[in-house]
């Protein structure tokens, strides 16, 4: 592995507190993701991309943004990897890239919807800030 | 004073690669007692034994000292060497410089210190050994076989043809365990029930063969050729001895509803019930929890219809006390509850099924009277999803699942998606997997067959949900080759549900002293090398209570297991250990302590009088050790406040002497 490559993959996994290296590749995270089709690079891709060290070009996909993060992945990996948080470690090294957040608590009032799940707004937060 | 002499092996590099051998020859050489002292390539080959035991004879040696391996590897051997040298066996003592020194070392100055330290100590020790005498045990020829599925069928009736007495003790009214319920067997095919049904009318006719059905083993004591068992033969309400197993009883019977165990509860039984046609024995069993007569007083009807006159709503339980030499456990397993796992809908859907309860649904003595219907509204199902590895393989710290691979499901499913696409063509099947494990004689070919010639739709990945949606099952999951995900509407769900040892196994080996890993498996002796024996002696293992298995591994392990058995029970005597506590007498102050901490029970009290100086004699109350039940673990000695308690061989003198030896 590069050594690039080999230091942004340690710093993922301290981040998100996730071994990839646990997943035996059966794809159940991908198999009860709700954002399959939304997504260019699935759960169990990223997972298995972590873990090759092959990060650069996750850093640069939509996908981190179309996760939903509701967790379903993490809730049934029968191996206990939690896809969705290496996910979120990922979105979180671009996002503090930048060096800013995409969203405050006061934007948050302006925003909200009756309809709009609770869920909805811990995950945008989850999603657009540091 | 000893004549010692010190034989320190190489292991080949294994020791000399970190322990200096020679300084450690030379080193224990001044040590009291010492009078030889050598170092060999490999003391436990035909010439480093011949070394030891020409050196007995030439310095007329009293004791000896193997530095080597730990003693569980090669103690056996070096005690048969002084033997063949016309020592006691119990003279020799072995410093382990292996597991405990070299292996660990990586330094040579600090390993050959410490291998000398080791040396000195075992030499301290030989010092006040004393040659020990094992004592003898007799052998009741008879075995017990807890469990009547196949494994424990096939050991019984292997035992039994050697000529030794057998009981079974099985938990259900009629033997046969999982085997019973199956349909048809991987990967010949052949129906389960007809290779069964013969080996348990074999049993039922054996002369050495007695089956106690619908019984339990409440205690176990004693031990290796001489167990005292009770078994708890629970009141069935019937009298086996009459019972023809005609059935009137259950066609009369009005509770109708009671939930069918046999068919895993797809359709329903009677409060009076025989299992299965082919039960053994075939005799009738009255559920206490659902009969009227039994719970209120007010019915009556199969006594009335019985013309044998079996009925008898009096009966007890039953406690039988039997003897026996060796103990068999043939536990078995079942499916794990599939409560825990949301996501596949089992409690939310009848649709969706154990792979158990499958196959009930094609068996033609089952529910449906082998018709493919689902559970739901009976109707054909089209579209068949079959899941592996529900429960299995989950991470240690997943709580709904195992850690371990269960073996058997990828053959199962092969086997169930095979036969639907044989029997009804028109039917789509598709098999979710994460690996295929197929390693077996034939095993893979009829993987392949399925695939290839059933044109079974095989797709890597896994199901991530299950939604009910009307009469159908929408199936979401991946398809990881195609880099998909997949939404199936299906009529049923078939999940390959990991296995577990049955519940009764964990308080069973708990009454056998017999040891168990974190899943509940029995452990065996060795992993490879006494796969059929567990570790406390004369309990044998057979079938997956020792781990996940399919019928041809069960069954040889079955068998096995007889062997280990009969090579025991043909014994007229059982040599036991020499290394076992004995209490003196005038120390001992009667207080009951280690009576207390036994764990075999091999400690009991009794008054013994004393003479004293002045011509009387006293009565005191002393401890006593039954040398055929004592382990030699010696929890009494560390309980025995006056000191009177002591370990033959491990003596509290010798042990002090090898810790002084060390701390010098």
């Amino acid at each position: 592995m590069h050594k690039d490559n080999e230091k942004m993959k340690s710093e993922i996994i301290r981040r998100s507190g996730v071994n990839p290296s646990k997943c035996m590749r059966c794809g159940k995270c991908s198999g009860t993701c709700p954002a399959y089709d939304e997504m260019e690079y699935h759960p169990h891709q990223f997972v298995y991309m972590v873990e090759s060290g092959d990060i650069e070009p996750l850093l640069s996909s939509e996908s981190l943004y179309k996760c939903l993060s509701c967790f379903a992945c993490v809730d049934r990996c029968p191996r206990g990897v939690e896809p969705a948080k290496l996910v979120e470690a990922v979105r979180l090294s671009v996002i503090r890239q930048q060096g800013a957040n995409h969203l405050t608590a006061n934007d948050i009032p302006e925003m909200l919807d009756p309809d709009l799940p609770q869920q909805a707004i811990v995950s945008a937060f989850r999603k657009y800030t540091k | 004073m000893q004549r010692i002499g010190v034989f320190v092996c190489w292991c080949g590099t294994n020791i000399a690669g970190t322990v200096d051998v020679a300084a450690v020859s030379e080193a224990l050489k001044s040590e009291p007692g010492v009078v030889f002292s050598t170092n060999y390539q490999y003391m436990c080959s035909q010439a480093g034994q011949d070394i030891i035991k020409d050196a007995v004879k030439e310095h007329n040696l009293t004791g000896i000292v193997v530095c080597s391996c730990s003693p569980r590897m090669h103690e056996a051997t070096f005690r048969k060497t002084a033997a063949a040298a016309g020592l006691n066996p119990y003279m020799v003592e072995i410093a382990n410089i292996r597991e405990q020194c070299s292996w660990v070392h990586k330094d040579m100055l600090t390993g050959t210190e410490k291998a000398i330290i080791l040396g000195k100590a075992a030499v301290a020790k030989v010092n006040l050994n004393t040659p020990l005498t094992p004592g003898e045990s007799p052998v009741t020829k008879r075995a017990l076989v807890i469990g009547g599925g196949i494994a424990g069928i096939q050991t019984a009736l292997d035992i039994a043809d050697a000529g030794f007495p057998v009981d079974i003790v099985e938990k259900n009214p009629t033997i046969g365990g999982k085997m019973a319920q199956l349909d048809k067997t991987f990967p010949t095919l052949d129906c389960a029930a007809c290779i069964l049904t013969p080996k348990m009318v074999d049993v039922a006719q054996h002369e050495n063969i007695r089956i106690f059905s619908y019984s339990e083993v409440e205690e176990i004591g004693g031990f290796v050729g001489n167990f005292d068992v009770k078994i708890k033969k629970k009141a069935r309400f019937v009298k086996e001895d009459i019972c023809t197993g005609c059935g009137a009883c259950v066609e009369k019977c009005p509770m109708k509803k009671i939930p069918n165990e046999f068919n895993l509860g797809m359709d329903n039984r009677r409060a009076v019930y025989i299992p299965f046609a082919q039960a053994v024995p075939k005799v009738a069993t009255i559920d206490p929890s659902a009969c009227n007569m039994l719970k209120s007083g007010k019915c009556g009807i199969c006594s009335k219809v019985c013309t044998a006159g079996a009925i008898d709503y009096k009966q007890k339980d039953e406690l039988i006390e039997e003897k026996y030499g060796a103990i068999v456990v043939a536990t078995g397993f079942n499916p794990i509850s599939m409560d825990k796992f949301d996501e596949f809908a089992y409690n939310q859907s009848r649709d969706v099924i154990t792979s158990l309860e499958f196959e009930r649904l094609t068996n033609a003595a089952g529910p449906t009277q082998g018709k493919l219907l689902r559970p739901s509204d009976l109707e054909h199902p089209h579209t068949i999803v079959f899941v592996q590895c529900v429960g299995s393989r989950c991470d240690a710290c997943a709580e709904k699942g195992k850690e371990y691979c269960s073996k058997i499901c990828c053959m199962y499913t092969a086997k169930h998606a095979m036969l639907v696409r044989d029997k009804y063509p028109d039917t789509e099947v598709y098999v979710f997997y994460i690996d295929v494990r197929t390693p077996g004689k034939n095993f893979d070919e009829f993987y392949r067959r399925a695939v290839e010639e059933y044109g079974v739709r095989y797709i890597k990945g896994m199901v991530g949900k299950i939604t009910p949606e009307g009469d159908k099952l929408k199936v979401q999951a991946s398809d990881l080759l195609a880099d998909k995900q997949l939404h199936i509407d299906a009529d049923l769900v078939v999940l390959a549900a990991a296995i577990e040892p049955d519940k009764t196994a964990r308080p069973l080996a708990t009454m056998l002293t017999a040891s168990m890993d974190t899943n509940d498996f029995f452990t065996e002796a060795h992993p490879k090398l006494r796969p059929v024996e567990s570790p406390t002696a004369g309990v044998f293992l057979s079938g997956t209570c020792q781990g996940p298995k399919d019928i041809p591994e069960t069954v040889s392990q079955a068998s096995a297991a007889a062997a280990k058995v009969i090579g025991l029970l043909v014994k007229d005597k059982l040599t036991g250990n020499p290394c076992i506590a004995s209490p003196n007498e005038l120390m001992c102050n009667g207080c009951s302590s280690c009576e207390r901490v036994c764990p075999y029970g091999a400690i009991t009290y009794i008054d013994k009088e004393f003479p004293q100086p002045d011509r009387t004699v006293a009565v005191r109350r002393v401890a006593q050790v039954n040398p055929a039940v004592c382990q030699g673990c010696g929890a009494c000695t560390v309980a025995c406040m006056s000191g009177a308690m002591d370990l033959r061989g491990f003596m509290s003198s010798q042990i002090i002497a090898e810790v002084d030896a060390i701390c010098k």
